[in-house]
């Protein structure tokens, strides 16, 4: 026993060093024309030496490192909330009160934090969206990010090309992105899991490789810019009108011109949105819809077997799921003014799921913490933002070691069917 | 009420049933009984349309359902209870049974969830529980009433006895027995051929993929072949 522990220390470590002497060990540097292989400092390789021995011990010790680790008590989030009926009464309540917050919140911290919380309430809406195919259907998408670019370009285009306002814009994103996830559905959902996965991968690479190269349309890799803002019933957040005749937010309301109005309208925009996002999401999970979803995720041939038609429902959680991202994405291009493929690659798909998975499948609170915690705190970790994809990965794995399930698990609204 | 002509089903090159002719009539309990691989679940799947037959009809209430998709002839007032039972684990009795209503308004399937509660009261004691964490038997009851959920004329039952313990076997068969009294039409695959004969009005018997024997449960259950081959006689 002691001897294979000793075994896998040194095969964990041997790899450690392997990778780290990579990663860190050897630093490519331009001089004037020419490279130069540089080796790290002492320094450096002191902390290489106390990672590797760090790696050695632990595997060494892994047996009563894990005791240790179970004696810890896990967080009982059960246990620090109100019990179930004063939960009910309270829930209106709070739920007010958090409205009420976001909609002051903005006006009172600076334009950095609630262009932050734009971006968050984007990522919420993605969360959402693929809530339902991964958590829901059980549907794994590796190519969400494709119906977001196809959202944020409808608007990018429409608007460019027809000069269509963000307002019209948004239902025909949320209608054509819809209509993507229906058209790729069909050939598609009669495949399994990891073949599921595959293909939507390769449709997400697609799309994006399709907006790179149709230059005489979507502008290839320079994008689009110049995207018009939303307005607020024709009142432009501009400072000086673009079109003769139309009037400025400010003028109208008689205040002092202030960029940050514009930053804190869009903010708001979002808000309504991720409100009217999780208002529809909540009433298909009531409905028998949101129920089959979750049947067809836990046994396929038991409904087939009860007469569910499993393709309609496959497609309508692909279909709902891709229309929400397409709403996202129409604001994205509006609130960034700017799009180019760029910003649908595949990286982007991979952090919505793991928003998902992070959060707990198929919970919506879950979702939405676990985005705000996936937005929030690679901006908080600024500093490190080279080591952002490490401590990803390092995020991932204490997760699924800690709480698998997600920060918060799924709890199914309750039907009551009774008499 | 359910007539199988001449049906013939394949698996890519395999044959799996040949030429087989079966028919149930109304308020009956008919069983069809053979060996492992004998064709038994593969005749049960062609009835609900997966795998299609590829030669013979199949007929419902008078209806042809051979040729038309799964979901359509489950609606058609015929239902199955798979097998292996198939409920769905994270799910708790109460959304299980619901799951089975699917297609009927609210207060018509709250109406029979009561009708099965009363059938089957330990699925009331069991009522917001997940059925995975359910004993085998309670799962197999949940199954049988998810299947009554629809309200069928007809429901189908694979091997309903797989896995349980002989007091619960006795159970799901009285079961059984209750459902045909209340006029709906019974057709049971079982490999546990005494009991299925004892309570059937009349039999088949499977080898193969071919039909070699019919008659009444009484007769298959003292006819010498059946004895020797199912009955350990």
């Amino acid at each position: 026993m002691m001897r294979k522990r000793f075994y896998n220390a040194i095969f964990a470590s041997g790899i450690g060093f392997i990778l780290t002497c990579m990663m860190v060990g050897i630093s490519l540097n331009t001089e004037g024309t020419t490279l130069k292989v540089e080796g790290a400092s002492a320094a450096q390789w002191t902390w290489i030496g106390i990672g590797i021995s760090l790696v050695f011990l632990s595997q060494l010790f892994a047996g009563q490192v894990d005791a240790f680790l179970g004696a810890v008590p896990k967080p009982q989030l059960s246990k620090l909330l109100p019990e179930e009926g004063k939960r009910a009464m309270l829930k209106p309540w709070l739920l007010a009160a958090l409205l009420v917050v976001m909609l002051v919140w903005p006006f009172m911290v600076s334009r950095g934090s609630v262009d932050l919380a734009t971006l968050t309430l984007i990522y919420i809406m993605l969360g959402l969206g693929l809530n339902i195919v991964v958590g829901l259907a059980g549907l794994l998408d590796l190519g969400f990010v494709a119906f977001y670019a196809v959202g944020a370009y409808t608007y990018a285009l429409l608007s460019q090309y027809f000069g269509m306002s963000f307002w019209a814009c948004l239902p025909l994103s949320a209608g054509l992105a819809a209509l993507f996830g229906f058209l790729l559905g069909f050939p598609v959902l009669r495949l399994r899991g990891d073949y599921l996965a595959i293909v939507t991968l390769g449709f997400g690479e697609i799309i994006r490789i399709l907006l790179n190269n149709w230059t005489s349309v979507t502008g290839g890799p320079s994008g689009i810019s110049g995207i018009a803002k939303p307005s607020l019933f024709g009142l432009e957040f501009t400072r000086r009108a673009k079109e003769e005749g139309a009037t400025t937010f400010h003028e109208f309301f008689g205040i002092d011109y202030s960029s940050s109005y514009k930053v804190i309208f869009l903010y708001l925009i979002a808000v309504i949105l991720v409100c009217f996002v999780i208002y529809v999401i909540n009433r298909l999970m009531r409905m028998p819809i949101g129920r089959a979803w979750e049947a067809l995720r836990e046994d396929e041939i038991a409904c087939r077997s009860l007469g569910l038609n499993r393709t309609m429902i496959k497609l309508s959680a692909f279909t709902i799921g891709a229309s929400t991202a397409g709403f996202a994405g129409a604001f994205f291009s509006a609130r960034q003014g700017f799009i180019s493929p760029e910003s649908f690659i595949f990286i982007e798909s991979a952090i919505i799921l793991a928003i998902v998975v992070l959060g707990g499948m198929g919970s919506q609170v879950g979702v939405i913490l676990a985005a705000i915690v996936m937005t929030i705190l690679p901006e908080l970790a600024r500093e490190f933002s080279e080591y952002r994809m490490l401590l990803f990965g390092l995020l991932m794995v204490v997760m699924m070691r800690w709480r698998p399930e997600g920060l918060v698990p799924m709890k199914r609204p309750h039907l009551e069917l009774k008499t | 009420m359910l007539r199988i002509d001449n049906v013939n089903t394949h698996y890519g090159p395999i044959q799996a049933l040949h030429d087989v002719s079966v028919e149930v009539k109304q308020g009956e309990i008919v069983t069809l009984i053979g060996a492992n691989g004998a064709g038994k679940t593969t005749l049960m799947m062609t009835i609900c349309g997966d795998p299609q037959a590829t030669s013979g009809t199949i007929t419902f209430d008078g209806e042809q359902i051979s040729g038309i998709p799964t979901n359509k002839i489950m609606q058609k007032g015929l239902a199955i209870v798979p097998e292996g039972r198939r409920v769905f684990g994270g799910m708790t009795v109460e959304e299980n049974l619901s799951m089975g209503g699917y297609f009927r308004d609210k207060a018509e399937a709250a109406e029979t969830i009561e009708h099965v509660l009363e059938l089957f009261p330990r699925l009331r004691e069991r009522y917001s529980q997940r059925a995975g964490t359910m004993s085998g038997g309670e799962q197999q009851m949940l199954a049988i009433g998810r299947a009554m959920m629809s309200k069928p004329r007809m429901i189908l039952l694979d091997e309903p006895s797989l896995g349980l313990a002989p007091i619960i076997i006795q159970q799901i068969f009285d079961i059984i027995q209750k459902l045909r009294d209340e006029g709906v039409t019974i057709f049971l695959v079982e490999q546990n051929a005494n009991q299925a004969l004892r309570i059937a009005d009349r039999g088949y018997v499977l080898e193969h993929g071919h039909v070699v024997l019919e008659g009444s449960g009484a007769d298959l259950l003292v006819n010498e072949d059946v004895q020797k081959a199912y009955l350990g006689g």
